[in-house]
């Protein structure tokens, strides 16, 4: 702000014609707010650069640049983004001596795309029923679903636990993938992108003797796409992330996903470390780069009132 | 012709919503509804015996340190997120619909939202740990104290830290709805009020603002529920029992989870519960006031 007024003073001392000081004002405005807004995005990726560019840092320059860290002596840690000798090791032993590490990968892949598969085939129908039909007590279910869906992992985790030890499904993926297909999250988005569809199609469709399922299938869901792919993207961003649940329910580490593996590598492994992160986040990134204009809609969706 | 007619009852236009519902509404009712309303009765009696005790576990949990610890901590931590996140958010979208070429700047703002909290765990250990980058860059611009550096993860700063990391990633998330409410607005409104000579500031105050009313209200609910998930960096970074500044409600329930304190977990569960129903509520009728 200090930095905005300051060029404001300067440039009024400069010129005295007051029309053009008021444009090279603006022009100086806009620049420092570009400035500003670039230098804060670039903040925002610095995190992943760091661990980026840990990856091709060798162990043994790792060591030295996070021996305060580990040692807790006095001094800082320091940071090459680029090393002396850059180096692939940790990829390779990641990718060629951890046969542990594709066990965990597999079972966040596991997870996030079985609930993905469950939410389409549950929350995509009841969604089409909030959106198309009126019928009695449709106002509090839907109000019901709303508010399930806002609810936080805390308030539902002992009823969860309940349903789950009843099952006998505690300490398997079962106990992750179940009750996370039946959120109501999805149900909502994908509402969202049913409710933009005009009436008349759907009465024109009928009184041509469509049935009730060929509407669904053939008008509904290939304009709804858009909000079935918002629900996606933001569902496997969520899912891949999900450490609550696994951690209240799962007890055997090899069915562990990625986001709690990671934490456990100690920090002598700090290189291992580093390249697990990196594989870990190229699904998402990949989802999000693929999927940002649907990840955009969708969060807006989201915060949609009906 | 009579079993065509059967079918067309159920069917039938009126009543397809039925089996359009029905999956997902078993599911809800399955393992949701019936649940909670266990826990519900479960609140009400102890966990070995099932015993009624009436409201004694409600009066254990409201006389419990750590619960009360807790319900303080989250509760400062929303008071505390919220308007930060709320503000910077509508800043920097303001600032970014001014621009003409946004989209890789979204970009990089939403970017966190993809960044699992597991894989920042690191980075954020060699942030803020007591040899950490910002120690370091505090020590260049010499503003140490003279105690020495601080290790931000074990003292009252870790609270701040929190705060930070709670930011750093919704911030993006904010920032898109913020500018979705902006876009919104018709152009027209904007342009004859800068016909009439307002500046950007009375524009943004008298055209814009009133007109985010229902944005905001969205982006408040949302945001205080992603506050709830920022208990996955707390955990990652401090495990389950954390200097006592970021000991929040999720590690409680974590913690009874794992200790069996099933009686004050279903208390607690349905304090909370309908405390944020109310919030809930109450934010909606403000809203509707509002539109």
């Amino acid at each position: 702000m200090r930095i905005r007024i300051n060029a404001q003073k300067a440039h009024c001392n400069r010129t005295p014609s007051r029309g053009r000081g008021y444009g090279a004002v603006k022009y100086a405005q806009a620049n420092i707010r570009k400035i500003m807004l670039f230098s804060l995005a670039v903040f925002c990726l610095i995190p992943a650069v760091l661990v980026l560019s840990g990856t091709i840092i060798s162990r043994y320059e790792l060591g030295q640049c996070l021996e305060p860290l580990s040692s807790g002596a006095e001094g800082f840690i320091t940071w090459k983004f680029l090393p002396v000798y850059p180096t692939f090791e940790h990829y390779a032993r990641v990718l060629f001596y951890t046969p542990q590490f594709f066990v965990v990968f597999w079972n966040s892949i596991k997870i996030a795309v079985l609930i993905l598969l469950g939410q389409l085939l549950l929350a995509v129908p009841a969604a089409w029923a909030f959106a198309v039909y009126r019928f009695r007590f449709r106002n509090v279910l839907f109000t019901l679903y709303v508010v399930l869906m806002l609810m936080p992992f805390q308030v539902t985790m002992l009823s969860n636990y309940l349903v789950l030890d009843g099952l006998h499904l505690i300490n398997t993926h079962g106990a992750i993938i179940l009750p996370a297909v039946f959120s109501t999250f999805p149900v909502f988005l994908i509402y969202r992108g049913f409710c933009a569809l005009p009436e008349s199609i759907i009465d024109a469709a009928r009184v041509d003797g469509a049935g009730e399922w060929t509407i669904f299938w053939r008008i509904g869901l290939p304009l709804a796409s858009n909000g079935i792919l918002s629900a996606m993207v933001l569902g496997f961003l969520e899912y891949w992330n999900l450490m609550e649940q696994p951690l209240a329910f799962l007890e055997d580490k090899s069915l562990w996903p990625l986001s709690l593996y990671l934490p456990e590598i100690h920090l002598d492994q700090a290189g291992y470390s580093f390249v697990a992160s990196v594989i870990t986040l190229i699904p998402p990134v990949f989802v999000f780069l693929i999927g940002q204009e649907y990840l955009e809609r969708g969060i807006v969706a989201s915060a949609l009132k009906e | 012709m009579r079993a065509t007619k059967k079918r067309q009852k159920i069917f039938g236009s009126k009543n397809a919503w039925i089996w359009f519902l029905l999956p997902s509404g078993i599911g809800v009712l399955i393992f949701v509804c019936l649940p909670f309303l266990d826990v519900v009765r479960r609140s009400f009696l102890t966990v070995v015996t099932q015993e009624w005790v009436g409201i004694h576990n409600y009066q254990l949990i409201f006389n419990n340190q750590a619960f009360l610890l807790a319900v303080k901590n989250t509760l400062r931590f929303t008071v505390i997120c919220l308007p930060i996140l709320i503000g910077l958010g509508l800043f920097l979208a303001v600032q970014l619909s001014r621009l003409r070429k946004i989209q890789f700047l979204k970009s990089c703002f939403l970017f966190p939202m993809a960044m699992p909290a597991a894989a920042i765990v690191l980075v954020w250990r060699m942030v803020f740990s007591k040899q950490g980058f910002l120690n370091l860059l505090l020590d260049s611009l010499r503003l140490v104290p003279e105690s020495g550096p601080v290790d931000y993860m074990s003292t009252e700063a870790a609270f701040w830290v929190l705060v930070f990391s709670y930011v750093w990633k919704n911030l993006g998330y904010t920032i898109v709805l913020w500018l979705a409410g902006i876009f919104s607005i018709p152009a027209d409104i904007l342009d004859a009020a800068r016909v009439d000579g307002a500046n950007e500031r009375q524009c943004f105050w008298q055209v814009i603002f009133p007109n985010l009313k229902g944005t905001l209200y969205t982006i408040t609910v949302l945001s205080f529920l992603n506050s709830f998930k920022v208990f996955r960096e707390a955990y990652l970074v401090a495990g389950s029992y954390p200097h006592e500044s970021m000991y929040l409600l999720q590690h409680l329930f974590n913690n009874w989870f794992v200790n069996l304190e099933l009686d004050k977990m279903a208390a607690a569960a349905v304090c909370v519960g309908v405390v944020l129903f109310l919030f809930i509520l109450l934010l909606q009728k403000f809203w509707d006031k509002a539109v």
